[in-house]
């Protein structure tokens, strides 16, 4: 899928399942000190709700012990909301733990507070897509299954 | 005694069965009503015009007067007309200097009390310097780790003439001690010190989520500091009630007041169970509610949550002081309404959420700067939310009548059935153990949670209109270039020299020793704290030493799973 | 409203043949026994040979089946018993099973919330799984999981299910020792002896050792123990122990019984039976599982044969029968 057919699907309609995708698991991470989990949990039921399976990691984890979880539940995505403004360092740290343990087909998806300034810092550190604040249930679900379809099964 | 005559109500419910046969179903048979039912925000069915039959069989006591049991109409007698609430916007990031000289702005710009917000690592027991601080020094707050940093947040703020609110939890009783040990430093009376702390243990373990300890232990300093406090500092409020994060974190309007109660009740018991009389404490316990999106829903609460209050003081604990049953309440508007999208429409929604706080009755009020949503506001959107306060107190002559809303028939309908619904939830709380118990087993955090999935999948089909967001979208209206207050990297440097400078300079022995003793103590239930907390502090203690000294006695928290 | 995504390509990666991971997974690689994981849990064909090479290297782990009601604790006994082992030099494997959804098919896996810290250290590997609309014991793929773990030199390997009624009793088929946990307070001493719990515990053990409640419970047990309550066939008497993950009470000793009962299971000869007990219960499983898959596939076949039936040409069981014939063409899985 190349990003124009990307960008539109992420416009709202639902790709068809792809039957080589298979079970897509999540894990739902929350990093640093940050302790507003009201937007992850959402999330995780949300993702569950589409038919993911999504391990959460509870709060107050640090981004080797987010990295260390996602290789052994070789999980397909890494989402981490984020609402105390310390994404840039963190995201940074957890961009490299992932390099370091050779998991970087793992996606990472951002949520939470984050101003456009800071994009291009978290594109550095290999984050794959920034969900907006006030995204829907279905923009959140469409672009998890099209980052997943993009890159195929490991 | 009641509000009216039988026959009064009588003759009301044949005019209004008139009415509806004939002019209601005329104007239905030409248009039908939008909505087949209508509720509150959280679910009290509304309907479409209330007759004083509605409310005949509230008692007129039930209203009383204000500023008397049961404090309905207003914690006070006269209200705004004998003192307006306090602006109190909260401010806290970077260095201790740095947020002092944003409070002596703010303080020209017309602020009467000071509130402050600390870094992630001080709310959480940690020093600047330690790992797990890392990115965090300074950002949603200001960074404390000594009690020097405490002296420079307030270098030059007589705090014996200005009223200090103190937003920190888990290791609120450091804070407190600090700030005591500032005080002492300065050579004030400490009798005339005035402010609160938030210090609310159970709504961190199941809202804002800032934890060090198990629950138990937490409830147990924050009845030590209850009890220190209404002895040396008995102007300032040791705790504040909040219901705010209950909100925050996806409860509605009954579930804010409820939850609240019910730790308000496990606290009150904790400390009458310690010793001390209800009435020496309970005059200094403060409240923190939302004020959110649904205007009468929120007048209504902030009344039926007076009224709840004062019966149970009254009945429960049986106080005797009017000041033990009167329920003070600083307010917040609701940062979660805010939007990304089109910001300056946050204005609008928090001068609204304000007028409905005063109209519902406040002591003190924090308005949310436009860009709350996605950053720690500026000054110039800190300025408006203080003019917010300023024309909704000066402009609009909203001050001149106490509780302006009382009697009208909707309005004392909703306060009733809010407060029966309020009194249900009590109820199971305390069939199910109480309040503790239900922290450590997650049942509140649970029914938060299902909360929160609600709100979003009604706002997620369009059923809760978010103005900008799922109605009236503007495409062309991308999120406008928002100046974000700048994090000052070296701030964190600056917070890890003062460290190594504050451990080469004092007595390491001394610390060390007091430390031990703090520990020792912490073993036995029948000990307050607070006195070698002091001690230590002014040793130089750090706050993070003095938390992690705890944290060997009592462990860490261990969060249940719950989503 | 649109997504904002870096400019740069997608990432794609290849699918790396299973037989390739095989040699990684034996050499104790992370990743690969990660990834061989996810694979016998989508039932890959491909994945098959190797998963069957990796069975031929399995049978040194010590496999703990640790089941309880929801709230007891385990997550969190789990995470303690992880550092307990791990201090004493084991690598210790996690399976933690949860329910899927039967409205969306989806999960939500929690059990690394109490685990997290212990999990991330470099001797646990600690793994998620949801039931995935099995019902009624452990499903295939998480004793495959084992597998991989018992080959990748994880020793002991704990399965931690939620207990609740009848089937998740099963956990005691495919594990060499069963915990079983009570949490007190919980009328948990009633719900044993309906549950049939107390016939398959190899180790009794209580939570919450901390509270005041967890010496009644404990004396319940004990009480029950009297009435002859050991496994058939077994002359091990197994031990009630209050634990507590708060304060690290008596962790070291419930490690020890463990440790203990695997002393016994192997001097006793009570071992091999129970690896024959396993192996059966495996084959069944497997067994079931094939006929179910192509029950599944061949819809229009056994179109024609519900149609017999209820057209009264033939009665169920010979239908059965007739399906029985073809089930045992082509490959296994």
């Amino acid at each position: 899928m190349d990003k124009a057919s990307m960008a539109e699907q992420t416009s709202g309609d639902a790709p068809e399942q792809d039957a080589t995708i298979g079970t897509i698991r999540v894990l739902v991470a929350k990093l640093g000190l940050d302790g507003h989990d009201r937007g992850a949990k959402v999330v995780a039921r949300i993702l569950r709700d589409a038919g993911m399976e999504v391990v959460y990691t509870g709060l107050y984890k640090s981004p080797n012990e987010v990295v260390a979880a996602a290789v052994q539940e070789d999980v397909d995505v890494i989402g981490v909301s984020l609402l105390s403004g310390s994404h840039v360092p963190l995201f940074r740290e957890l961009g490299r733990c992932l390099r370091e343990e050779k998991a970087d087909h793992i996606f990472v998806v951002a949520g939470g507070v984050i101003p456009e300034q800071d994009y291009a810092a978290l594109w550095d550190s290999g984050v794959d897509a920034i969900v907006p604040q006030e995204a829907r249930a279905e923009l959140i679900v469409t672009t998890i299954r099209n980052l997943i379809a993009a890159r195929g099964r490991v | 005694m009641n509000l009216f005559s039988e026959t009064a109500i009588e003759d009301i419910r044949e005019k209004q069965a008139a009415w509806e046969e004939k002019e209601l179903a005329a104007a239905l048979g030409s248009r039908p009503e939008e909505k087949p039912a209508y509720e509150t925000e959280c679910g009290i069915p509304l309907k479409r015009v209330y007759t004083a039959a509605d409310i005949a069989d509230i008692p007129a006591d039930e209203l009383g007067f204000p500023g008397a049991y049961p404090f309905t109409r207003g914690a006070y007698p006269t209200m705004y007309r004998g003192r307006p609430w306090t602006i109190r916007q909260v401010a806290g990031f970077g260095n201790p200097e740095a947020t002092n000289q944003r409070y002596k702005y703010m303080i020209q710009t017309g602020q009467t009390g000071l509130s402050t917000d600390f870094d992630l690592p001080t709310l959480l027991g940690l020093d600047s310097d330690d790992p797990r601080a890392f990115g965090e020094v300074g950002r949603v707050g200001v960074a404390i780790d000594t009690v020097d940093d405490v002296d420079r947040l307030f270098d030059g703020i007589d705090l014996e003439k200005i009223s200090v609110s103190l937003t920190i939890n888990p290791s609120a009783w450091v804070v407190y001690a600090m700030y005591v040990a500032v005080a002492e430093r300065r050579g004030y009376d400490l009798h005339k010190l005035a402010g609160t702390l938030q210090a609310d243990p159970l709504k961190e373990y199941v809202a804002q989520k800032e934890w060090i300890y198990p629950v138990r232990p937490a409830v147990r300093l924050l009845r030590d500091l209850i009890m220190y406090s209404a002895k040396a500092t008995p102007k300032i409020n040791p705790i504040s009630l909040s219901g705010y994060h209950l909100s925050d974190v996806g409860g509605n309007a009954l579930q804010e007041i409820a939850f609240i109660m019910a730790f308000t009740i496990a606290y009150c018991e904790e400390v009458t169970g310690a010793g001390m009389d209800i009435d020496d404490f309970a005059p200094r316990l403060s409240f923190f509610f939302i004020s959110h999106q649904d205007f009468f829903e929120q007048i209504c609460k902030f009344r039926a949550a007076r009224r709840v209050y004062a019966k149970i003081m009254a009945e429960r604990f049986k106080a005797r002081k009017p000041e033990s049953m009167r329920l003070r309440v600083h307010v917040q508007t609701a940062a979660m309404s805010l939007t990304k999208v089109e910001h300056h429409n946050n204005l609008m929604r928090t001068a609204i959420q304000a007028l409905g706080a005063v109209l519902g009755g406040c002591q003190s009020m924090h308005t949310n700067g436009l860009d709350e949503a996605f950053a720690i506001p500026t000054e110039e959107a800190m300025k408006l939310a203080i003019r917010t306060q300023q024309i909704i107190r000066d402009e609009i002559n909203v001050t001149s009548v106490i509780d302006p809303l009382g009697g009208s028939y909707f309005i004392e309908r909703l306060t009733r059935d809010m407060e029966i619904e309020i009194w249900k939830l009590l109820n199971e709380v305390d069939e199910r153990g109480g309040a503790v118990k239900l922290v450590e087993e997650g049942w509140f955090q649970q029914k938060l949670a299902d909360s929160a999935y609600a709100t979003f999948q009604k706002i997620d089909a369009g059923e809760k209109i978010s103005v900008g967001v799922n109605r009236y979208v503007d495409e062309a209206s991308s999120s406008a270039e928002v100046h974000i207050h700048p994090y000052d990297e070296q701030c964190t440097q600056l917070q890890i020299d003062r460290l190594i400078a504050v451990r080469a300079g004092r007595d390491n022995a001394r610390v060390r020793q007091l430390l031990k003793e703090l520990a020792e103590q912490a073993r036995s239930d029948e000990i307050n704290l607070l006195p070698k907390t002091i001690e230590a502090v002014k040793a130089k203690a750090t706050l993070g030493e003095i938390c992690a000294a705890l944290r060997e006695v009592w462990g860490a928290y261990a969060e249940p799973m719950i989503v | 409203m649109t997504v904002p995504m870096p400019s740069r390509p997608v990432k794609r990666a290849a699918y790396r043949p299973s037989m390739e991971l095989v040699p990684e997974i034996l050499a104790g690689n992370v990743t690969a026994i990660a990834r061989m994981i996810t694979r016998a849990e989508a039932g890959y064909a491909e994945a098959a040979p190797a998963l069957a090479e990796i069975y031929r290297h399995t049978g040194k782990a010590h496999i703990v089946g640790i089941t309880g009601v929801p709230g007891a604790g385990k997550s969190t006994l789990v995470s303690s018993l992880i550092r307990a082992f791990a201090s004493e030099g084991h690598k210790v494997g996690v399976v933690a099973v949860d329910p899927s959804s039967p409205f969306s098919g989806g999960a939500i896996l929690g059990d690394r919330v109490r685990m997290s810290e212990a999990a991330s250290s470099s001797q646990a590997f600690v793994r998620s799984m949801a039931t995935r609309g099995h019902l009624g014991g452990l499903a295939r793929s998480t004793l495959q999981a084992v597998d991989v773990l018992d080959a990748a030199g994880y020793s002991p390997i704990i399965i931690e299910t939620v207990g609740v009624g009848q089937d998740e009793v099963e956990v005691v088929t495919a594990a060499h020792s069963t915990v079983v946990l009570s949490a007190p307070g919980l009328g948990d001493d009633i719900q044993a002896i309906k549950a049939g719990i107390l016939e398959i515990a190899d180790i009794h053990a209580v939570s919450k050792a901390d509270k005041p409640e967890a010496s009644a419970t404990v004396s319940a047990l004990r009480g029950m123990m009297t009435l002859g309550s050991e496994r058939a066939g077994s002359s091990w008497t197994p031990p009630v122990l209050a634990v507590s993950a708060v304060s690290g009470e008596r962790i070291g000793e419930l490690r020890d019984a463990i440790a203990r009962h695997w002393a016994h299971l192997r001097e006793s000869g009570e071992l091999a039976e129970r690896r024959r007990g396993i192996c059966r219960t495996r084959i069944l499983g497997a067994a079931k599982h094939l006929f179910q898959r192509k029950f599944d596939e061949r819809t229009g076949e056994i179109a024609e044969h519900i149609q017999a039936v209820v057209n009264r040409d033939m009665d169920p069981a010979g239908a059965a029968r007739l399906l029985l014939g073809w089930a045992n063409e082509g490959q296994a899985t």
